[in-house]
């Protein structure tokens, strides 16, 4: 039985438990807001590169000249896995699941025979998968300086993957990150970005463009030109999508470990005053059994 | 006919304008160009450059923009740059550090890449001059 002292001390260390956690939820709430103002944000322009991308891959996607960021390199070999998490923890199952998703996807490469490499991006992902995959790192990019991340950071890892996609370090390359979908729902998402892949524009849009663009300098050009302009984007959003997702796990996190401090503090306390009229009933026992016996 | 288009400048990172246009006139890769309403659908990508946008009200804007492309049809231009600023004293600071950036890749690049970002680094010291 814990005397009332350690009761005590038990019950102000869950308040302030309670205090912390409850103060992250209400920053992780603020955060989220600003995180999917900037997704918000970002979204037009995502939306009409990957119109005019689809529409650009779809005319010479198929060609025999085709860039080989769209067409490939003709094997599926090597693939990159980049996996995009947190660099901080206490927000619930976010980065778990993005890891599970790379793990899965891991075993069923390896399983087909294929070489797997991975860049992480974010410390949580990088320690989770060290322990079983540390062997097939090839970078990690650190990400904890930056405050917000801007397109110029997403612009400069995509040009770090193209680079190495250049020198032949790879054939495929795929991103994991968390699809924001609600505070509540995260949904990890596997997204292939090398070669580009981009759904062919639906018969609607294709009956609505009535008018077919003309290209300046030519098709190829400004497919050469966009491309990579379109891969950065892609990143971009990944990680807007990234931070929302997090900052989302993270309100909930903290939103149940408050309610469980809550909960905790009232059991405690209910222990205190038990324990609390116990010494008092002994006490009384003793002082009349003494004066009785006189 | 109609007057007036549709105008839209939007970055990665947020939209900057978006607003009913006269004309407007876009420093394209091939050269300057004026797109006005009923223009016949164009896409092209940017050089970094000066957007001069005139609205329906007669009231002229300007944007800085770097990179990027140019969507333009009869009822809409849209221009999505990879960087943009509005084309005053604040963006100036902005563009001066692309522009440092720039110089920095310009001495590291070789062999076609760079000529490319030479002709950038030409590119953004235009702008800068002509913002003055």
């Amino acid at each position: 039985m814990p005397s009332l002292k350690d009761l005590k001390n038990r019950i102000d260390s869950v308040k302030s438990t309670r205090k912390i956690t409850k103060a992250m939820q209400m920053v992780a709430a603020a955060k989220l807001r600003r995180a999917q103002d900037a997704a918000e944000n970002a979204r037009p322009y995502a939306e009409r590169m990957e119109a005019v991308m689809s529409g650009l891959a779809a005319s010479v996607g198929d060609s025999d000249n085709a860039p080989r960021l769209i067409a490939g390199t003709g094997s599926d070999q090597v693939q990159m896995l980049v996996v995009m998490t947190s660099e901080r923890g206490l927000c619930g199952g976010f980065n778990s699941s993005i890891v599970k998703a790379a793990r899965l996807k891991i075993q069923e490469l390896q399983a087909a025979g294929k070489t797997v490499k991975i860049i992480t991006i974010g410390k949580k992902g990088r320690e989770q998968l060290k322990r079983d995959y540390a062997n097939l790192f090839v970078a990690h990019i650190d990400m904890s300086d930056v405050k917000k991340v801007g397109y110029d950071d997403a612009a400069g890892i995509a040009q770090s993957l193209m680079d190495r996609f250049a020198d032949g370090e790879f054939d495929v390359c795929t991103i994991f990150f968390n699809r924001f979908v609600s505070v509540i729902s995260q949904e990890p998402t596997v997204k292939q970005i090398i070669p580009a892949v981009f759904d062919a524009p639906d018969a609607e849009a294709e009956a609505s463009a009535a008018a077919p663009y003309d290209y300046e300098p030519s098709e190829e050009g400004v497919l050469a030109d966009l491309l990579p302009r379109s891969i950065s984007t892609q990143i971009f959003t990944a990680f807007l999508e990234n931070a929302a997702s997090e900052e989302g796990a993270r309100m909930t996190a903290m939103d149940n470990a408050t309610r469980n401090a809550g909960e905790m503090i009232e059991k405690l306390t209910i222990e205190f005053n038990r324990s609390r009229q116990a010494a008092i009933t002994n006490e009384l026992i003793e002082i009349i059994s003494g004066a009785e016996a006189l | 006919m109609a007057n007036t288009m549709q105008f839209d400048l939007v970055s990665p990172e947020k939209r900057l304008a978006s607003l009913e246009a006269t004309q407007v006139q876009i420093p394209a890769a091939e050269g300057d160009m004026t797109a006005m309403p009923d223009h016949a659908p164009v896409i092209t990508t940017l050089r970094p450059g000066l957007v001069k946008v005139t609205g329906a009200d007669g009231s002229e804007t300007s944007f800085a923009v770097t990179g990027g492309f140019v969507e333009i049809n009869a009822e809409a231009t849209s221009v999505l740059a990879e960087h943009a600023a509005a084309g005053d004293a604040d963006s100036r600071a902005a563009l001066e550090g692309f522009l440092e950036d720039a110089r920095k890749r310009a001495t590291e690049a070789e062999g076609d890449h760079k000529d490319v970002v030479e002709k950038f680094v030409a590119d953004l010291e235009q702008l800068l001059e002509d913002m003055v």
